[in-house]
């Protein structure tokens, strides 16, 4: 077994109409991991996981899923692959149960009562299993979607969207159900518009614009690398200017001169407690202190937009 | 191959038969019966024989056949058209199974359906009329080819549909005049020379016309040349899916 359960090289999908959703996309997906994929909307996130799941035939590159190929060996690839796309689409007439034991069988698996129950239970859904599909709620299909798309035990499960219009409640609910399959040793790999959603869960996380990925790095990583801490001191007297012996730290006056926002890395080693002696020195005085950090959706916009720069300059 | 995964689809779709079981299997012998009552009994009754057999005994094999047609044609193409049309597809095209496992698993149990349904037919047929079967096998392969046959064109409607218009568009306007003017109710020579000439072009006479030989061991046409046409039509048909195959026209991207 190769250490990326998931190995994706030089990958292109052009459409028939000449859109070209993905272009030369390579990526790796380890073993246990959850994965998110950011991107805006059109960026490729679906065309990419459908493409993985053979629902669309890639127009150049290889797909392999635990070594097997997804084209040449498709049977043995997609056997590994749990899908739950982003649209609910269940069959309105069939039963919870039934239609979870029909995906088990479809992927070839035995019948196998004993893990059914237990996927509708983990799903909250085992009181639910004689209703039909058309009965539930919105969130509760999603739910009935992710047990057939765990039905046959896959090593992947592709979360397309998974909390997409679904309610506060329901969505943390979904959370600890995606752990407690990551903590079972499923890979996961989710895409999402809540960027708070990617930070919470992800242990990697991968950008994709245009059709390409952007960046993929480790969440920490790239929240250290590229996030920043603001402390904001809040002055008992205002300040018209920043004071001359403070030049050297990143600061710049706010709320009318009543505080100063000084901005720093995430790694740890900025000087706060020389900021605070030599606010002293300076005879600052200040009466509160604040600290924030910029969340995984201020560093994608940056990023982004980052992007959009460098496109623009020729 | 994967049959557990042909047997899980033929499974399932033998299982929603049973949730539309009056749709499914009563209203088309209500249907039947209505066409006993009034071909058989009150048009019948002043035709005497046709081809050596009572007029209400002649129409059984085309109406078993006009069953086998319609229904093949509207269980298959319904069968594969409700999954495009509510997005439930992408388990099929995700799921490791070919196109193969597809086709067989649904035109398997669309034929089965309407098999079963023109055994029914042929029993309530019994209540009404003296049924007599001459060529047992040949009645069964007839049988077998035809539902095959017609379930295979229903799944090449289905998948070639894209609204519901186009799933009802070709049974409506060609299959229901092609099967009522091809000798399900007449014997050919019943006809003008003229429209026996052009009611030749019509494929589903000899299929007709072989069925009823195999009842009664009379046909308008020799049962060779209706065997060949329904192996022709196989043969097409088949190729047809084939091509959906290797292009995934419809289903893939």
């Amino acid at each position: 077994m190769t250490a990326s359960v998931i190995d994706i090289a030089g990958l292109y999908k052009t459409y028939d109409n000449g859109f070209s959703a993905l272009a030369d996309v390579n990526l790796a997906i380890d073993r246990g991991e959850i994965f998110a994929l950011l991107g805006p909307n059109g960026a490729g996130k679906t065309t990419l996981i459908n493409t993985v799941c053979g629902i669309v035939t890639p127009t150049a590159g290889t797909i392999h899923v635990n070594g097997h190929d997804a084209l040449r060996d498709f049977r043995a690839a997609r056997a590994c692959i749990g899908l739950v796309p982003q649209e609910l689409t269940v069959e309105p007439f069939a039963k919870v149960a039934a239609t979870t034991k029909f995906s088990r069988g479809l992927f070839g698996k035995p019948r196998d009562d004993a893990h059914i129950e237990r996927v509708l239970r983990d799903l909250s859904l085992w009181d639910k299993r004689d209703n039909s599909n058309r009965e539930l709620s919105g969130g509760m299909k999603r739910r009935v979607m992710i047990a057939k798309a765990l039905s046959h035990q896959p090593d992947v499960l592709f979360l397309d969207e998974p909390t997409a219009g679904v309610d506060v409640e329901l969505r943390r609910s979904m959370w600890n159900v995606v752990r407690g399959l990551r903590d079972r040793g499923v890979t996961i790999v989710l895409t999402t518009h809540y960027l708070e959603e990617a930070e919470l869960m992800a242990d990697r996380i991968g950008v994709i614009r245009d059709g390409h990925i952007a960046l993929v790095d480790d969440k920490t990583a790239l929240m250290d690398k590229l996030g920043q801490k603001r402390l904001t001191v809040r002055l008992s007297t205002p300040l018209d200017r920043v004071p001359d012996r403070l030049a050297d730290y990143d600061l710049a006056l706010a709320g009318d001169g009543h505080a100063l926002v000084y901005t720093y890395g995430r790694d740890g080693d900025a000087p706060v407690r020389a900021l605070f002696d030599d606010l002293s020195r300076a005879g600052v005085a200040w009466s509160d202190v604040d600290t924030d950090q910029s969340s995984l959706e201020e560093i994608f916009v940056d990023l982004i937009g980052r992007t959009d720069d460098t496109e623009s300059s020729p | 191959m994967n049959w557990r995964a042909i047997a899980t689809i033929y499974a399932a779709e033998m299982a929603r038969t049973s949730r539309t079981l009056f749709q499914s299997v009563v209203s088309p012998i209500i249907s039947t019966s209505l066409y006993f009552v009034v071909f058989g009994s009150a048009i019948g009754s002043r035709i005497t024989e046709v081809q050596g057999v009572s007029y209400g005994a002649f129409i059984v094999p085309g109406l078993i056949m006009l069953s086998l047609m319609t229904q093949g044609i509207s269980n298959a193409s319904f069968a594969i058209y409700f999954p495009k049309f509510i997005g439930t597809i992408y388990e099929l095209l995700s799921a490791p199974i070919s196109f193969v496992e597809v086709v067989t698993s649904y035109v398997g149990a669309a034929a089965t359906k309407s098999a079963a349904l023109g055994l029914i037919i042929l029993a309530t047929a019994e209540l009404f009329v003296d049924v007599r079967i001459a060529h047992p096998f040949w009645m069964i392969t007839f049988l077998a080819l035809t539902t095959i046959t017609f379930s295979l064109f229903g799944f090449i409607i289905g998948i070639w549909a894209d609204n519901f218009e186009k799933l009802t568009i070709i049974p409506l306007l060609i299959v229901t005049p092609l099967t009522f003017l091809g000798g399900t109710f007449y014997s050919l020579d019943m006809l003008p020379p003229f429209w026996q000439k052009v009611t030749l072009a019509n494929p589903v006479v000899y299929l007709v016309s072989g069925f009823r030989w195999s009842f009664y061991d009379t046909a308008d046409v020799s049962v060779g040349v209706s065997l060949a046409m329904i192996g022709v039509f196989l043969a097409v048909c088949i190729g047809v899916v084939a091509w959906i195959f290797r292009t995934g026209y419809r289903l893939k991207n």
